[in-house]
């Protein structure tokens, strides 16, 4: 679409009006400073940025971290959508494998083998968390990732259950078992 | 199976049997002419033609889960309801017909279920009014009722037909606030399936197929009601040679392969048509691979080979294709070395050779491009060339008591003169080193110190050149190795028992320095004879349909997915 841009009048095409206005912002601040107490010595009196971190907001959307339901167990069950979702392919996940450890959870079957997130790739789009099946997956307010090597910048299972720690949710698996359990005494026996 | 028979080739048919009537009728709408009979995929004898095989001839998709192509017909799943009508007849049997002309149709005032439903002239089938889209909802809400919805945890998710259903004409929110009935998960049916039995639709497909395909009677329900389970008898294993196809066949997640439980989810693999090679049958199939690895094979249809299935044993024959102990470098004389080099001298030896002081050891698992190259190799140094047999034992089914995938493609490229004296020529070559009249020994495939030809004996030829996948005594005595590939990670054509010329298609990157065998040998024939070939495998194999007699006629493009059958 093209802009029609209006003709400047006379008075502003002086320039002088701008100028002034410039130096008007320019007074304010120095009056600020000298007068009001208002000046960035006081606002950063505490300290800089990696002192004193940086408050994010409620909806920041920081590193993706595996969690664990409120009995600890892993949430994940290798399902692999977040693998698939992932834009810039930063999550890898091992399936178990028929062989494999089984789930935490009994009735939950399977889980991770090994999870890693390339925190290097990582977009922080949310796009994990968004398809998770199973609340294992969040972003976290987590921003500021240090490694010395690219190697460590990829975080395993153990690094993201340990970073993302807890959080409770509906306990599906649980309450499938126990419905199972309530039947067994059900005349009906398999 | 009696449905498998060759499509194309019908030279010798006795007396052809009458051309089928066609009748026509509209399928939403749309006039089509269906034959009034179809083949009953059991029997193979003609019966009338269903509902739902007029909607498929249509290309108009109808919903089923019990309906299998290549299964007894149940009618249990309801899933496939279509509403219709006929014309409709006047007092005097004479259709009532419209003011403008056309058959008055009365609709019918219930629905049908399309599977097993014939057809009858001039029969409309709707399959999209609102009517239908209700059943259809009904009817998934239904089997919905005491499905677990654990799809983050089952192995069909993706190539569920529950799924994908409850995509079109699914709920949100299920209305069912009581307690799903749970039945046994993770039952051990036998060496190759899992059971479980919460996923279960009860289509009864698997039934169906054990008990009227494989011919193993091992599978039924027990229990009634909602309590429906499917079933072995107690102390039974479900162990025939064809179990994998139910997995294959069940709609839902409840039957699972213990093979490929839990390794990849269905929509990483790259699908790849490609040809099983365990046996001369040459079932089609696919090759389920992602980054480089093979994670399964499953049956493609090929009315003229396999039908819908294939045998659990070649199945699961994949493994040895990943295996860490590949051949992956190319060795002159155990030093490794470039292709241009290893090429370059064996070219040089094969040049300077005297006619008749070379030996060919091809294998009948090579494809037939390859063959046909050894062959000119063969031919120009006036070299003895067999190949090793490779005999077992068949079924009534599928397997073939010829372990050998392309017998034929020896037979015909020359290799061996056919298919009984396959394996003559071993004992003559090896006589031939130990008088020393043979100096140079060209083996493709095969541990010829399995097959008469011992280690010593190699150790007396001036020239061993040898092209394996994996390692054996043979390929540790050979002075020049080559790294050949599994068929899945190259193009080309396979010849099966009965002639049916297969190609297959390159799923993964071959190991390390490995090369396609056809790419090298087309190199060496060039160097040896002079002759040039083509450097792609479409116009190698229209070369060779040229010059081998049994092949012409054929080409690349016209083998398609199914391929094509030859004279044997």
């Amino acid at each position: 679409m093209i802009v029609k841009r209006e003709k400047l009048t006379f008075w502003e095409r002086l320039y002088l009006p701008a100028l002034l206005g410039g130096f008007k912002i320019t007074a304010s601040h120095l009056v600020d400073t000298l007068f009001r107490g208002n000046n960035v010595a006081k606002q950063v009196s505490k300290g800089y940025y990696p002192e004193i971190p940086w408050t994010v907001g409620q909806n920041y959307r920081g590193a993706p971290y595996l969690v664990r339901d409120q009995e600890g167990h892993t949430k994940c069950v290798s399902c692999q959508l977040c693998e698939f979702v992932c834009p810039p392919k930063a999550i890898k996940i091992t399936p178990p494998g028929p062989d494999g450890q089984t789930a935490d959870r009994a009735n939950a079957e399977k889980m991770p083998l090994e999870f890693e997130i390339n925190m290097l790739r990582c977009i922080f789009c949310g796009f994990c968390q968004e398809v998770c099946p199973e609340e294992a997956i969040f972003l976290q307010k987590d921003y500021s990732l240090t490694g010395l090597s690219r190697k460590e910048m990829i975080y395993n299972k153990e690094k993201l259950l340990t970073l993302g720690g807890t959080h409770a949710g509906v306990q599906k698996w649980k309450h499938k078992l126990e419905e199972a359990k309530e039947q067994e005494s059900f005349p009906v026996k398999v | 199976m009696s449905n498998v028979a060759p499509t194309e080739a019908k030279p010798a048919a006795p007396a052809t049997p009458p051309p089928i009537e066609k009748i026509k009728v509209k399928v939403d709408g749309r006039e089509i002419e269906v034959p009034k009979t179809m083949p009953d995929p059991m029997t193979g004898k003609q019966v009338a033609t269903t509902m739902i095989q007029a909607t498929n001839l249509a290309k108009v998709d109808v919903p089923h889960y019990c309906y299998h192509p290549k299964l007894p017909v149940a009618g249990n799943c309801r899933m496939c309801l279509v509403e219709f009508g006929t014309p409709a007849m006047g007092p005097d049997r004479k259709p009532v017909m419209n003011p403008d002309g056309t058959p008055k149709i009365a609709k019918s005032p219930r629905p049908a279920i399309a599977c097993a439903t014939p057809i009858s002239p001039g029969m409309e089938i709707y399959t999209t009014t609102p009517g239908v889209k209700q059943m259809r909802e009904g009817v998934l809400e239904s089997l919905l009722i005491n499905h677990p919805l654990d799809c983050p945890i089952c192995d069909q998710a993706g190539e569920c037909k529950l799924q994908e259903y409850s995509v079109e004409y699914g709920q949100a929110q299920s209305r069912f606030v009581e307690a799903k009935v749970h039945k046994p998960k993770t039952v051990d049916l036998g060496p190759r399936i899992v059971l479980d039995a919460e996923r279960c639709i009860l289509c009864t497909r698997c039934i169906r197929f054990t008990k009227d395909v494989a011919g193993d009677d091992a599978l039924g329900i027990v229990n009634r009601g909602s309590y429906n389970t499917i079933a072995t008898f107690p102390g039974t294993p479900f162990a025939n040679n064809y179990t994998l196809n139910t997995v294959d066949i069940c709609p839902v997640g409840a039957l699972t392969s213990k093979d490929f439980r839990f390794r990849m989810r269905v929509w990483f693999l790259k699908e790849t048509k490609s040809v099983c090679t365990s046996c001369g049958t040459g079932c089609s199939i696919t090759v389920g691979s992602r980054e480089e690895k093979i994670y399964r094979y499953e049956p493609r249809e090929n009315d003229a080979v396999n039908s819908s299935w294939m045998c659990d044993s070649g199945r699961l024959n994949y493994k040895w294709i990943g295996r860490e102990d590949r051949l992956k470098d190319v060795l002159v004389r155990g030093q490794k070395t470039t292709w241009s080099n290893a090429l370059g001298e064996i070219s040089e030896k094969l040049r300077k050779a005297a006619p008749g002081s070379v030996a060919i050891v091809a294998s009948a698992r090579q494809t037939n491009e390859e063959l046909f190259l050894l062959k000119k190799i063969a031919t120009k140094l006036k070299a003895v060339t067999d190949s090793v047999p490779r005999n077992g034992e068949g079924d009534k089914l599928l397997v073939n008591a010829d372990k050998n995938p392309n017998t034929n493609g020896a037979v015909f490229t020359g290799i061996v003169d056919c298919h009984a004296e396959m394996g003559r020529n071993l004992g003559k070559i090896a006589d031939g080193i130990k008088s020393g009249a043979i100096k140079t020994l060209i083996v493709f495939g095969e541990d010829v110190t399995k097959h008469g030809i011992s280690a010593e004996l190699l150790g007396k030829l001036e020239t061993l050149v040898v092209s394996d996948i994996l390692p054996n005594k043979t390929t540790a005595a050979a002075h020049y190795l080559l790294p050949g590939c599994a068929h899945a990670e190259k193009r080309g054509s396979f010849t099966n028992v009965k002639g049916r010329v297969q190609r297959f298609m390159k799923a993964v990157e071959p190991k390390g320095d490995a090369r396609a065998e056809w790419e090298f040998l087309h190199e060496i024939v060039y160097n040896v004879t002079g002759q040039n070939g083509f450097v792609n495998i479409e116009g190698l194999f229209n070369q060779m349909a040229a010059e081998v007699p049994a092949f012409n006629g054929v080409t690349w493009a016209s083998l398609g997915d199914t391929g094509v059958t030859v004279q044997i």
